[in-house]
């Protein structure tokens, strides 16, 4: 456990990605199976266990400690889990005790003998063990480590691409004996599930300059939706759903998959409808990340699939086909299916660039974010390759903004104030409506901060509060409701573009005007 | 008033400005200009400039005059063997918690009283270890006075360190550390573990590590962490206050791990709080069974607390059958950081 326990510690407290990276490869390079592949689970999120219930463990920690010693202890440490690790009177320092034997003993043990069998190994732990012990066994270990960080972190150990990782993956069960052997030299595992994920094909970003010399007959135009870009399978018999990253999500799309009554592979965008349009991004994400789906939100957001190629049909490879040629296979096959789950995503017509881009900034439909361009002789290429398929996004929004608050940064933006959180006017008040952290130049970047340490009101630890003059025009991609923000309002990739130096404070944008563009996004 | 305490009042009892001992007419560790101090240790909430009179350790006034200059009393008197003042005899015992500090021990006809001002009993390179006093009254601080709180080995921490640097042999190392004790408690444990390349220093330590060595203590090679023809300083272990990661001073590092060594490292969201990618736990307090050991070891039958979370050692004082009360003294910081 010992291991494992220093790992969950540095990765709470790492905020940088690269540096997650590290500390997982590290860790996988040095722990013996199967004890890094339980570990690789537990981190993703594939582990699943007989989960601890809060009532269970202050049963436990009252057996052994003073209940006012452990109230007071409580109150100080604010976490259930973190408080029992660290009053329980166990040793200071670890026996060796392995994370596998404490996963695969938990996984055939029972209710009953649960708090026998944690007290047990509590009392052999030490507290970083304890804690990690009760963070396995609470199914909380919150270290933002995703399935698609811990491929990436071993396929830059091993110097392959991470979608190569993430294609067998799905066929993989922990404790992944058969990944490690294949990135140490040996097999290739070959996938045994049914209905694999295909690592998929993505666009680069382009614009007029750079789309000028090419000749628009050469490329289909399409709409880029604003969904989810999904991968839906169907083959022998099982159905699947997956994100680009090759997360299968559809238990949460019981509506869509049922409607998969296909043999093949088909690459689209996932959205919800409302009547025959096409709903805002805000309203599919409320069907996103749920284990299951209840029928009345089914019935007021159904769920559909905007086809854009088809990769695989009865069993016939079609990625090495041309795109114009996939594209006529795809029309036909969606001809087939029911039209109000699955429909084609419909061709731009456009004879020059120009053409195009009126098009791109007025597009028909307000859940459209751009148009994406692809080669009509393009194969299916995993990856991002140059040059084949290009996205040529619509203007972001952008809104006039006050700073507010101001956050240190870790890594190399330490000893900067690289964390922005802007608001707009509400009536005489400003009231924080997002916060941004990129966008900005290097240089850019030193003047915000020597305006932050120039201008703070008040500090709460690492923030600051500053006085509330500088305008920052920040650009973001759409709006949704949220009840998570004082102000009602959530900017999806929220980024500031130019520093207003020149602008005075009460000249930013209100929040009703902010509300505006609820409507359009 | 709780049993057996009617005998100690005359002693010692609490006022505005800190613990006062009428018989003898001094005050302890007091937060506020007083004629004459008795100070346990050399912490800036402890120890304050502008008393008519301090008694402290040699060390503790050589500190004193390091950090507020050498006039910072109107007399001074370094404390050796017993002292006479007034009607009670005083005498001042190592504390283990940082260079020169001292629990004061006041006695008068059969009865004694230790204040133990902030202490530790694990072993420290950096000072002299706690020596428990047999009293009747003891009067300690409280903390990290919380059954949660068991400090690691400091060595165990040190081990964190040197394995980061490894796994980030590109990245500095700044950890915020006390100016006073706990940044040569780091040096000194990093020497101890055989880690002898130079180690950089915050301008604000200079002079308390320059005095560290002189009583002895090896520090190794120490180097200002200055930026030279506009290069950063180089070296893989910077040692600073944690007030200077607040400041601009840390924009002269590369993509730096903060670490942070204090006993509050314990706490999560303590940690988190502070922006600390690295905690090391690493205290120059009594964690909570070094407190309860103590209270045990000087067989005093009643116990005050001054400061920290008093709440829970009185509570465990209760169910051990000591008396016991919480002064709630103003004015003295937690572990400060």
């Amino acid at each position: 456990m010992t291991p494992f326990a220093a790992l969950l510690e540095r990765l709470a407290f790492t905020p940088s990605r690269n540096a997650k990276l590290r500390l997982i490869a590290d860790y996988l390079d040095r722990t013996p199976d199967p004890d890094r592949g339980w570990a690789l689970a537990a981190l993703t999120g594939d582990l699943k266990l007989r989960m601890l219930t809060p009532s269970l463990l202050r049963g436990m920690v009252e057996e052994r400690v003073d209940a006012e010693l452990f109230r007071l202890s409580y109150d100080f440490v604010g976490d259930l889990a973190e408080t029992i690790a660290l009053i329980w009177p166990g040793p200071r320092e670890s026996d060796a005790l392995r994370l596998s034997e404490v996963i695969e003993t938990l996984a055939k043990t029972g209710t009953s003998d649960l708090p026998g069998l944690i007290a047990g190994w509590l009392d052999r732990l030490g507290p970083s063990e304890r804690y990690a012990l009760l963070k396995l066994g609470t199914g909380a270990l919150r270290v933002g480590v995703s399935a698609r960080l811990a491929q990436t972190a071993l396929a830059q150990r091993h110097d392959i691409e991470a979608d190569a990782i993430g294609e067998v993956w799905h066929g993989l069960a922990p404790p992944y004996v058969d990944l490690f052997a294949w990135l140490q030299g040996g097999p290739k595992p070959q996938s045994r599930m049914a209905a694999p994920f295909r690592p998929v094909m993505l666009a680069t970003p382009t614009d007029a300059d750079a789309l000028a010399p090419l000749d628009p007959a050469d490329f289909l135009a399409e709409w880029k939706w604003d969904g989810v870009r999904v991968q839906a399978v169907a083959e022998g018999g099982t159905r699947r759903l997956y994100t680009r990253r090759g997360e299968d999500i559809s238990a949460a799309f019981p509506d869509l998959v049922a409607a998969l009554e296909f043999e093949g592979v088909i690459d689209g965008e996932l959205l919800v409808r409302r009547d025959t349009a096409v709903a805002p991004f805000g309203e599919l994400q409320k069907r996103l990340n749920r284990k299951s789906v209840g029928r009345a939100l089914l019935a007021s957001h159904p769920a559909m699939l905007r086809a854009y190629d088809l990769l695989v049909w009865g069993g016939a490879d079609l990625r090495p086909e041309p795109l114009h040629t996939r594209r006529a296979r795809l029309q036909e096959a969606v001809t087939r299916l029911p039209a109000e789950r699955v429909d084609l995503s419909p061709e731009v017509d456009f004879h020059d660039w120009a053409a195009l881009d009126l098009l791109r900034a007025a597009p028909p439909d307000p859940v459209i974010e751009g148009v994406m361009l692809k080669r009509r002789e393009s194969p299916y290429r995993a990856g991002r390759p140059k040059g084949p398929w290009f996205k040529w996004k619509r203007e972001p929004m952008v809104v006039d903004a006050v700073l507010l608050y101001a956050q240190r940064g870790h890594g190399k933006r330490s000893g900067y104030h690289s964390d922005f959180t802007f608001g707009v006017w509400d009536q005489d008040q400003l009231v924080p409506v997002g916060k941004a952290y990129f966008g900005f130049t290097d240089a850019e970047l030193r003047e915000l901060d020597r305006f932050v340490r120039a201008n703070t009101t008040d500090r709460f630890g690492p923030v600051r509060q500053v006085a509330p003059t500088l305008v920052l025009e920040v650009a973001f991609e759409g709006l949704n409701l949220s009840t998570r923000h004082k102000a009602g309002l959530a900017m999806r990739f929220p980024r500031i573009r130019r520093i207003r130096w020149d602008k005075p404070a009460s000249e930013a944008d209100t929040l009703d005007a902010l509300r505006g563009l609820l409507a359009v996004s | 008033m709780i049993g057996g305490m009617d005998t100690h009042a005359p002693l010692l009892h609490p006022t505005p400005s800190g613990l006062y001992c009428p018989a003898g007419d001094f005050h302890i560790d007091p937060v506020r200009p007083v004629a004459r101090a008795l100070i346990t240790h050399g912490h800036a909430d402890h120890a304050r400039a502008g008393h008519g009179a301090v008694l402290a350790t040699r060390q503790t006034l050589d500190i004193m005059a390091i950090r507020y200059g050498a006039g910072f009393a109107g007399a001074t008197q370094p404390a050796e063997g017993d002292i006479r003042l007034g009607d009670v005899a005083v005498r001042f015992h190592p504390a283990g918690h940082v260079l020169g500090s001292a629990q004061i021990a006041v006695a008068r006809a059969g009865q004694r009283v230790v204040v133990s001002g902030d202490y530790a009993r694990h072993p420290n390179p950096a000072c002299a270890p706690f020596e428990p006093v047999a009293c009747d009254l003891f009067v300690t601080e409280a903390t990290f006075g919380l059954p949660v709180f068991r400090h690691p080995p400091p060595q165990a921490e040190v081990a964190k360190l040197l394995a980061s640097m490894a796994a980030f042999p590109d990245r500095p190392h700044l950890i915020g550390a006390y100016a006073l004790g706990k940044a040569q408690r780091v040096i000194a444990l990093l020497r101890q573990a055989g880690y002898d390349a130079p180690i950089l220093i915050h301008g604000a330590l200079a002079k308390l590590c320059a005095y560290h060595a002189d009583q002895g203590i090896d520090l190794g090679e120490l180097r200002p962490a200055t930026v030279e023809r506009g290069r950063a300083p180089e070296g893989q272990v910077v040692i600073a206050p944690p007030s200077a990661f607040a400041a601009t001073w840390v924009q002269r590092f590369r993509d730096p791990v903060i670490a942070q060594a204090s006993g509050w490292m314990t706490v999560r969201a303590r940690a988190r709080q502070r922006g600390v990618e690295l905690p090391l736990v690493i205290s120059d307090h009594a964690d909570w069974p070094e407190l309860t050991q103590t209270i045990r070891d000087t067989g005093a039958a009643e116990v005050w607390v001054t400061h920290g979370r008093e709440e829970a050692l009185v509570r465990w004082c209760d169910l051990s059958g000591i008396a016991a009360r919480p002064l709630r003294l103003v004015g003295y910081e937690d572990e400060p950081e």
